[in-house]
This record gives structure tokens, C-alpha cells and sequence, in this order.
């Protein structure tokens, strides 16, 4: 027990950081994801051929590709990339990217493919009839998506989203190969310095067990929340 | 573009590509036993085997494969007693902790696949066997493994399309897979667009054949014939 004590002579306090960082992580490329899947769920639904193989080139490359060869892109390319744009503008010097925004970055598109899935899935589950009636009653395109189709949406898309977010969850902790100090890579240490790998290991599932049991619980919640009336 | 570092690296890729195939093969083919073990623990009505097998699905289900490989592969080289037994042969090996790893992973995801499927078999045709008189061991592996087998198809060749994409962990533990050797090029070359390209491309390519080979049984197996 003495591993886990706070302060300078246990792990405790610096595995305590480092499941807020893998937190951080999650919830920032779940955000993340969410952006890329509102520009891409109406790609993948557009009447337009050439938008939907936009749409359906992302989330099938991305959902093809293993998550690791994706952050190795980001970790070795990230940096070489905004330097080219840079260059553009006339700077020439290193820039070097944080391992957090390189990473959540990196997890957000991963998570953005299957959010984009899942959003599509739902949309397309809605009956036909809820769009007509919602035009017939003259209400503007704006409107008829927030005010009508997005929340009988969120309400189909939280059980698959909860399922994204655990992927998401997982995910992070490839990120470790990057360097940044979440809950893997702080059992790596931890684990070096100690020379007792099984013990942080051991630790590090048991606190992603917390997290995805925590974190269940809590979605459960919200979908009983979004379920009212039905 | 550096098209000549894409057209170099191919080889080299195809050449670790075997290794993930290997790595894959052997995992599913185990997986798939421990898989169906657990599905059938899973509908045993004894509380205590029930919650056996839930709880491993559970926890192999709910934390990253990279602990599960870190655990297996550097964890428990450190049990001195472990290290004398005969199994130190397989553990000490990066390329069968990673099997073992996948295998444990992938097993939890296929026995929820196959419970699930094994809970959607209607109770009828279950009957309409006893009511033949066929015993209770027939009836399962002649009536109720074909049926799931057949029910889990589609979520099972998702699976696999996870696990393919699982086995590029192999690198975090020294293999020289797909991945492995993509990123020694990427840092060797400092190109990650293009050697990005050409991995991610034989990776889309694997996933394309899974793909329609499952399309292909769905339908060769389907209900309607």
C-alpha cells in the first residue's frame, strides 16, 4: 500500500493527476469528435454523391485504420504540419505542438468517426414523417433540426454514444506513446521506478475499470432523462 | 510527396504485414473457444459460475488492451515462483503474451456476442427438438451452436475488424508488426504522410476483404435457403 501513499515517498498524488489528465483527454477528443461528426453526419446524408464520399471516406478510413498508426501521424506529422502552414505566413522557426492537444486531437478524430456513425444511424431512424410535418407547419431549417429532430435524436444516439465514449475512454491510453502523463504512461514510470510493473499495471486497469463503471452510470442517468414520455 | 520511400517501404510493410496476420489468426482461433466457454458459462444457471464469467467479460471489456498486454507481458514476469514453472517457456516470449492478450480480449468480446445470440434462439425450436426426442446435448450442438453461430455473424465480423486493428499493440511490446515497423520508418525517415498512406492502405485493404468475407457467409448461411 505504501505504492499509493500521497506526497514525495508513493505514487498516489501522480496517479491521482494522472486519471484527471486521461479524464481531460477523454471528455476534450470527445468534444472533438463531436465536431468533426457535425460537419460529417450531414456529408454522409446529403443528396450530393461527391459529399457522401467525402463522408464515407472519413469514418472508413478512420474506422479501418488501428488507432495507434493514427497517433503515430499526429505525434510524427502533427508538428511538420503546422510548420508547413507556418512557413506559408513567413515563420520559420520549430514549433513544437503539446502532447495534449497532439493526443486529443489525434483520439477526437478517431471518436468523431464513430460518433458520425452513430448520429447517421439515428437521423436515419427518425420517421420520415417527422421532417414533412415539420416543413408543412412552415418551421425554418434551422428550426426544424434543433427544435425537432435533434432531440427525438439525442434520444435513439445516447445508448450507441455511451458506447463511443468508452471506446474514447479506452483509447487515451494509446496516448501514452506519445508521452503524455496520463494513467498508462504514469504506470510506466511508476512501474520502472519501482520496479514493480505488475502492481501499477494492475492499478491502472483497476482505475479504467472506475472510469468506465463511474461513467456508465452516469450516462444511464442521462438516458432515462432524454427517455421521458416514452 | 516521396513516392519512391512509399514504393520501398511496401515490401518491408508487406513483410510485417504476415506478423499481424499471424497474430490475428491465432487470436481469433483461440478466442473463438474461449469465446463460445464463456457464452455457455454465461447461461449456466448457477449464480456463482454466472458471475465468473460476467465478471470476466467485464473486466476484459472495460479496460484497454494495452493494460491487459503490459500486465501479461511485463507484469507477471515479476512473480519469482512464476518464472520457475514450465509456462515461463510461453510468457517470456513478446510474440505469445501478445496472443494470450488478444486471446483474453477478444474471447470477452465473443462470449457476449454469442450469449447474446444464444438468448435470441426462440424457445420453440428448442422444444420442437425435445419434442423429437433429440437429447439435450444434440440439441445443443447440433441446433443451438449452428443457429448462434449464425446470429453472431455480423457482430463477430465486427470484431474481428477490431481485433485487426488490436494487433498493432503488438509493437508497444518489441513485435515487428504492420505497425511496428511503419513507425521505425516514420522515425528513421521523418516522412509520416506517406508511410501513413501505405500501412493504413494494407490495413484498409484487410478490413475490405473481412468485410465481404462475412457479407459472403451472411449470405450463404442466411435463413432463407
Amino acid at each position: 500500500m505504501e505504492f499509493l501513499a500521497f506526497g514525495k515517498t508513493g505514487w498516489g498524488d501522480e496517479l491521482f493527476y494522472a486519471t484527471l489528465m486521461t479524464i481531460a483527454v477523454s471528455i476534450t477528443a470527445m468534444l472533438v469528435g463531436f465536431f468533426f461528426a457535425l460537419i460529417f453526419t450531414p456529408l454522409k446524408l446529403s443528396k450530393y454523391k461527391t459529399l457522401n464520399l467525402v463522408g464515407n471516406f472519413y469514418t472508413t478510413v478512420i474506422r479501418g485504420v488501428p488507432e495507434l498508426l493514427v497517433i503515430y501521424l499526429f505525434f510524427f506529422g502533427g508538428s511538420g504540419a503546422i510548420m508547413y502552414v507556418a512557413s506559408i505566413f513567413g515563420y520559420y522557426e520549430y514549433i513544437e505542438i503539446n502532447a495534449f492537444i497532439t493526443g486529443s486531437m489525434a483520439i477526437g478524430i478517431i471518436s468523431g468517426a464513430y460518433s458520425t456513425e452513430v448520429f447517421r444511424g439515428a437521423i436515419q431512424s427518425i420517421d420520415k414523417g417527422q421532417f414533412e410535418a415539420a416543413k408543412v407547419l412552415g418551421i425554418n431549417k434551422f428550426g426544424q433540426f434543433y427544435k425537432i429532430i435533434l432531440p427525438q435524436m439525442l434520444r435513439l444516439a445516447i445508448p450507441n454514444l455511451s458506447n463511443v465514449w468508452q471506446i474514447t475512454l479506452k483509447d487515451t491510453s494509446l496516448i501514452s506513446v506519445t508521452g503524455l502523463v496520463e494513467i498508462m504512461r504514469q504506470s510506466y514510470i511508476a512501474a520502472g521506478s519501482t520496479r514493480d510493473p505488475l502492481f501499477f499495471y494492475s492499478f491502472a486497469a483497476v482505475l479504467y475499470l472506475m472510469l468506465t463503471y463511474v461513467s456508465m452510470k452516469l450516462i444511464n442517468k442521462l438516458e432515462v432523462r432524454y427517455s421521458r414520455g416514452y | 510527396m516521396d513516392f519512391d520511400l512509399m514504393i520501398t517501404s511496401f515490401p518491408k510493410l508487406l513483410g510485417a504485414t504476415v506478423v499481424t496476420l499471424k497474430l490475428l489468426s491465432a487470436s481469433l482461433f483461440f478466442g473463438l473457444f474461449l469465446g463460445l466457454f464463456f457464452a455457455i458459462l454465461r447461461l449456466n444457471k448457477n449464480i456463482f459460475i454466472n458471475r465468473f464469467a460476467y465478471g470476466y467479460s467485464y473486466v476484459f471489456r472495460g479496460t484497454p488492451l494495452l493494460v491487459q498486454i503490459f500486465i501479461i507481458y511485463f507484469g507477471l514476469g515479476q512473480i519469482e515462483y512464476f518464472r520457475s514453472t514450465f509456462l515461463w517457456v510461453i510468457f517470456k516470449e513478446p510474440y505469445w503474451c501478445a496472443i494470450i492478450a488478444f486471446t483474453l480480449n477478444t474471447g470477452a468480446y465473443t462470449s457476449e456476442i454469442l450469449r447474446s445470440a444464444f438468448q435470441t434462439i426462440k424457445p420453440g425450436i428448442i422444444e420442437a427438438g425435445k419434442s423429437l426426442g433429440i437429447s439435450n446435448k444434440i440439441i445443443f450442438y447440433k441446433i443451438q451452436i449452428p443457429i448462434a453461430i449464425r446470429q453472431s455473424l455480423p457482430a463477430y465480423g465486427n470484431e474481428i475488424i477490431l481485433m485487426m486493428k488490436g494487433t498493432s499493440l503488438a509493437s508497444t511490446v518489441t513485435l515487428m508488426d504492420l505497425t511496428g515497423v511503419a513507425k521505425y520508418i516514420i522515425s528513421t525517415t521523418f516522412k509520416p504522410i506517406e508511410v501513413f498512406i501505405v500501412a493504413g492502405g494494407i490495413y484498409l485493404f484487410m478490413t475490405f476483404v473481412i468485410h465481404n468475407l462475412i457479407k459472403y457467409l451472411e449470405k450463404k448461411y442466411s435463413f432463407q435457403q
